[in-house]
């Protein structure tokens, strides 16, 4: 269900505020989120693969993880080269393959294969406790961020839930097919699923307030910006400067 | 001398959740310093919502509680007394919420006004009183279930209350760890009342067993007759032989 966080070979990269790499993250995906030229592109892609390289993720691991994005961006290529209107670039067989299409399916793709990578490198390498604790300090609204840390620790319990009742249908002799019975057994199950998540929603605020819980969360960790951050911030704002400086260059040349 | 007040005393207590039957009418029930109760009765009785009156989670019907003196009636009562009462959940899930073992034990720490320096002190202390040292950093979903309930003695065990509410806190451990939790308790100097089904366990930790059945609590004496009975189909239930 929910990766774990990659392990992160000790670097002082691994040691650096995790709020500069949250920071870092979104700027970097905006940037290339935002850009069209191909030059610009391939530099964010370039950036992102050489900092997994450098920071000594194996990029093997990084291109599991993210591989399930990829199945959606087949589809893009199934869909795109035939629906987007311009001039065929390639026939395959009667169907015409528009080159707007192509540039278009090649330019997300190389958009999700920097973003997703940098996201890893910079995210999915913090422990979930700590991304919360960082957006805490970046004063994201607190509502959210638990919203955040209760989705990872519930889900699981939540998916254990549900396997039990799978299970204990199962168990007596329920198989599923494509008939009204299948249909209403799953309907149970799901509607079960939410009761016990709002049963377990309401216990769980109780358990809190028997802890002295009143409305406000504290926290343990001690996010600190050293002074070593402050070359970090310069150099982590490096990729996404290149991207979107390569982007305004060739636009305006 | 004056005797000291006990520490909780519930009088007159009727309480019936909303479109059921009543469940309590007119319940007593008194916790003196010192003293460790524990309590059985059949699935239903209603030995968990007792302990959710006893900290406000729950208003009853009628009736009068205390707690270390004082009386409890609004909220503002409760959220004191809750301070100095430590009440375990029947299910671990939800007693524990944080992504972290450590983050867990210290969010009572924190709640109560400790800095973070002091919590994270108070967690470590605790986890390594019930020989939890090297759990800090697990996740929760990562434990086990008798893992989760040492986990979630240790979240009560650092807020130092005066009074423990154990709800079946030997659900599903082994032997071992059965033994484990109750040597914790016999070395804690704290007053608890604990709920359990199993009547040997009540036997080692409880200096007096009570059966809540039928609404009503019934005493040691009323009970101690069947003490021998344990194993059979009855229980704690009083009940009749057939010689
Ligand atoms: N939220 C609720 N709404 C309505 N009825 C409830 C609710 N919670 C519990 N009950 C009912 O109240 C009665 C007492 O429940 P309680 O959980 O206190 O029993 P218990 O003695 O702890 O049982 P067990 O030994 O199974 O844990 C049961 O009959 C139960 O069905
Ligand atoms: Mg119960």
């Amino acid at each position: 269900m929910l990766p774990e966080p990659l392990p992160l070979p000790d670097s002082p990269f691994r040691r650096i505020d995790p709020r500069l790499r949250i920071v870092t993250a979104v700027l970097f995906s905006f940037a290339v989120a935002l850009a069209s030229e191909w030059a610009a592109l391939g530099a964010g892609f370039g950036c992102a693969w050489l900092a997994i390289i450098l920071c000594g993720l194996s990029p093997w691991r990084v291109l599991k993880r993210i591989a399930p994005a990829f199945g959606f961006i087949l589809f893009l290529w199934a869909v795109l080269p035939l629906t987007v209107p311009g001039p065929a670039l390639l026939r395959l067989g009667p169907l015409p393959l528009s080159a707007p299409g192509i540039a278009l399916a090649g330019g997300i793709t190389l958009k999700a294969a920097a973003i997703l990578p940098a996201i890893t490198l910079l995210i999915g390498t913090l422990p979930v406790a700590t991304i919360g604790h960082a957006l805490q300090r970046l004063r994201v609204p607190e509502k959210l961020v638990y919203l955040l840390l209760f989705c990872y620790r519930y889900i699981f319990v939540i998916e254990e839930e549900y396997r039990r009742l799978e299970r204990a249908a199962r168990l007596r002799s329920f198989r599923p097919g494509t008939n009204l019975h299948t249909y209403r057994t799953y309907a149970y199950l799901i509607a079960m699923l939410f009761l016990r998540a709002a049963l377990r929603a309401d216990q769980v605020h109780r358990a809190m307030l028997c802890r002295g819980f009143h409305g406000r969360f504290h926290t343990l960790e001690e996010i600190r910006f050293r002074a070593t951050d402050r070359y970090w911030a310069l150099a982590l704002a490096i990729p996404p400067g290149i991207v979107t400086a390569l982007q305004w260059l060739l636009l305006h040349p | 001398m004056a005797a000291a007040p006990p520490l909780i005393k519930l009088s007159g207590i009727s309480f019936s959740y909303p479109g059921g039957k009543p469940l309590f009418k007119g319940l007593d029930l008194e916790l003196r310093a010192g003293e460790r109760l524990g309590l059985s009765g059949p699935n239903g009785a209603g030995k968990t919502t007792l302990f959710h009156l006893i900290v406000g989670l729950l208003k009853p019907a009628a009736g009068a509680i205390e707690a270390f003196g004082s009386p409890l009636k609004n909220e503002s009562d409760f959220v004191a007394a809750r301070r100095r009462i430590g009440l375990l959940f029947q299910d671990a899930d939800d007693q524990l919420f944080s992504p972290t073992v450590l983050e867990d034990v210290a969010f009572g720490p924190l709640n109560l006004g400790k800095t973070p320096a002091e919590a994270r002190e108070a967690a470590t202390r605790t986890l390594a009183l019930l020989g939890l040292q090297g759990f800090e950093e697990r996740p929760i979903h990562h434990l086990s279930g008798g893992e989760k309930k040492l986990v979630s003695l240790a979240t009560l065990l650092a807020m130092e209350p005066e009074v423990l509410l154990l709800d079946e806190p030997t659900n599903g451990l082994d032997d071992k760890t059965k033994a484990n939790f109750l040597d914790i308790l016999q070395r804690l100097e704290i007053s608890f009342i604990i709920i359990s089904h199993e009547l040997d366990f009540l036997e080692q930790s409880a200096r007096t067993i009570y059966a809540l059945a039928e609404g009503r609590i019934l005493s040691d004496d009323q009970i101690t007759l069947h003490r021998h009975v344990h194993a059979h189909p009855h229980g704690s239930l009083p009940h009749h032989h057939h010689d």
